[in-house]
């Protein structure tokens, strides 16, 4: 079978390196890093040098800012339940986006429930905070800011410095939620000057059920699991060491890199945003055309519903993704394509493809021929086609 | 998720189009998912002897649709008027959960078509049936079901997804 991934967001294979980095440590490294013997320290001493690998994907100033987790959404909730529970005396007030990832939409959510209150911020028709607007919803009882750095759904890139420099200002803490964007486009956390960077192991070929949180030296957050003293006592339970050595046999190649895997998927997706005009028409690109994830096209195409094209692409064996409440398992349209202005029909119609390092023009081409089809079948079988024609 | 005989439907759907001087339209649309359906009918001695559908919607809805027509061409009005959307799901195998209170309006919307057929020979006018269309929703403070996370409607307790009852929304 011939899969051609174009959703690479959802699953990115592993590399053969971060295979083979892997099966080594499952077959020679199976020690306990807390425990007081050369297993034990055998297995500490590759924790310590993963953790030294995966402190340079971020640059942070020494490794012990980067916390081990079993995921994105974990480091997400980590931060912020973390950050208001170690401040809460200090004022219950939290700033976020429109736009955020339910990790942090719902982590939110339940420390609302806990009489915390949130204060969002609206996107622009691209998908972007302006900063002024983080400035303004700062109050006196505001201790985090939470916003992301690139969206998952349309690949904005929001202008994280720019509000560093105003939680800085006003002595709030900033956290980022950069799950899409580590290993995929250049972070430096010293640059971006956020205090908290959630990621995770997955988007850039590290395995699933590993992800990471930057804490800057000298932030309190409490932590989401209370057991033992691993982690520098910021998360217990014993490490996930196999999948950590992956996910930093991972972040080398991911260094390594860098530049070229950027190249090849700038090339791809300006190739997908030039053939589309030719594909299909009535559609629109979703997200900033300058500030957007490199590997990420994200298009609502009228008339049609996700889910549908989804399956028609998949008979044909290519795999995209969809943000149509159909799909979803919850039945809401996505709180992203509303908020920057998509009405609930064409919000209906968004598929989201992401490339990875193994797909190539051709593959690109075979996308552009099915989906063509898919689109002329589904809005064939179309009510709101057919009144369009007719108006 | 889908089971072979929704699939098939999906991929070769039946009787999809338009009749040009149907003898009753039925529409209808969901403002929670977004589907809507319209089926066009032609009746020749009280008995359906053509039925076409459009669908805007997932590839549920769309087999739904599909299997509907089939499962009332050629029916009388009234044993038409028996088909629910629980028979439609059946013939179609099952359906996703999530799926059965969103995409699986087929029935509903064959009986609006009877009855609209049914008003013309009447001689009835019926106002246009209320529908709400799916680029409206509902502003302000959304309420959510807090154990799947579906929208309720303003002061709805009731969750249609997951059939639960929320006594406590956000």
């Amino acid at each position: 079978m011939n899969i051609l991934n174009l959703d690479h967001m959802s699953a990115n294979p592993l590399l053969h390196e971060v295979q083979e980095a892997m099966i080594e440590a499952i077959k020679k490294n199976y020690g306990n890093p807390s425990s007081q013997h050369k297993l034990g320290d055998q297995a500490a001493e590759a924790l310590d040098k993963a953790r030294e690998t995966v402190s340079h994907l971020v640059n942070a100033a020494v490794p012990k800012e980067i916390v081990f987790t079993s995921s994105g959404t974990e480091s997400v909730n980590h931060a912020l339940k973390g950050v208001a529970l170690a401040k809460a005396d200090q004022g219950k007030n939290i700033v976020t986006s429109n736009i955020e990832h339910n990790a942090v939409l719902r982590s939110l959510r339940r420390l609302k429930m806990m009489d915390y209150q949130v204060t969002s911020v609206p996107v622009d028709q691209y998908g972007r905070v302006n900063p002024d607007d983080v400035a303004k919803a700062i109050r006196d009882d505001t201790v985090l800011v939470s916003i992301m750095h690139s969206n998952n759904e349309i690949g904005t890139i929001q202008p994280i410095e720019e509000i560093a420099k105003i939680t800085k200002q006003k002595k709030v803490l900033f956290h980022t939620d950069a799950v899409d964007s580590v290993g995929v486009v250049p972070i430096d956390v010293q640059q971006l000057g956020v205090d908290l960077l959630s990621f995770a192991s997955n988007p850039f070929y590290g395995p699933t059920g590993v992800g990471g949180l930057y804490i800057r030296r000298g932030t309190k957050v409490w932590p989401l699991l209370d057991g033992g003293v691993q982690e520098n006592n910021k998360r217990a339970g014993t490490e996930n060491l196999i999948g950590i050595i992956g996910m930093a046999a991972a972040a080398e190649l991911a260094m390594r890199d860098m530049d070229s895997r950027l190249a090849h998927y700038k090339k791809l997706k300006e190739m997908v945003l030039r053939e589309l005009p030719n594909t299909i028409d009535e559609y629109y690109v979703n997200g900033h055309p300058e500030h957007s994830l490199p590997n990420l096209v994200s298009i609502s195409i009228k008339y049609i519903e996700g889910e549908s094209v989804v399956l028609m692409l998949d008979e044909e064996d290519i795999a995209v993704s969809t943000r149509s409440a159909c799909a979803a398992g919850a039945l809401q349209a996505s709180h992203v394509l509303l908020s920057i202005g998509r009405d609930f029909a064409d919000a209906q119609g968004t598929m989201v493809i992401t490339f990875g390092v193994e797909n190539s023009e051709e593959d690109v081409n075979r996308f552009l021929k099915v989906l063509k089809d898919a689109v002329q079948t589904l809005r064939d079988i179309s009510p709101l086609y057919a009144k369009a024609g007719a108006a | 998720m889908y089971s072979k005989t929704v699939m098939d439907h999906f991929k070769n759907p039946r009787n999809v189009g338009v009749i040009e001087s149907a003898d009753g339209v039925g529409e209808v649309g969901n403002p929670l998912c977004g589907d809507m359906m319209t089926i066009y009918l032609k009746i020749e001695d009280e008995r359906i002897n053509d039925i076409k559908f459009q669908t805007f919607g997932c590839g549920a809805a769309i087999a739904v649709s599909s299997m509907l027509t089939e499962l009332a061409k050629g029916k009388s009005l009234e044993e038409a008027k028996r088909i629910s959307n629980k028979d439609v799901a059946n013939a179609l195998e099952g359906l996703p959960k999530n799926k059965l209170h969103c995409s699986n309006l087929g029935a509903d919307a064959l009986h609006m078509a009877i009855q609209n057929y049914e008003d013309r020979k009447s001689g009835k006018v019926r106002p246009e049936p209320k529908r709400k269309e799916i680029h409206e929703h509902t502003h302000g403070e959304t309420c959510y079901c807090p154990y799947c996370d579906a929208e309720l409607p303003e002061g709805e307790t009731y969750c249609q997804a997951c059939q639960l009852d929320s006594h406590k929304h956000h």
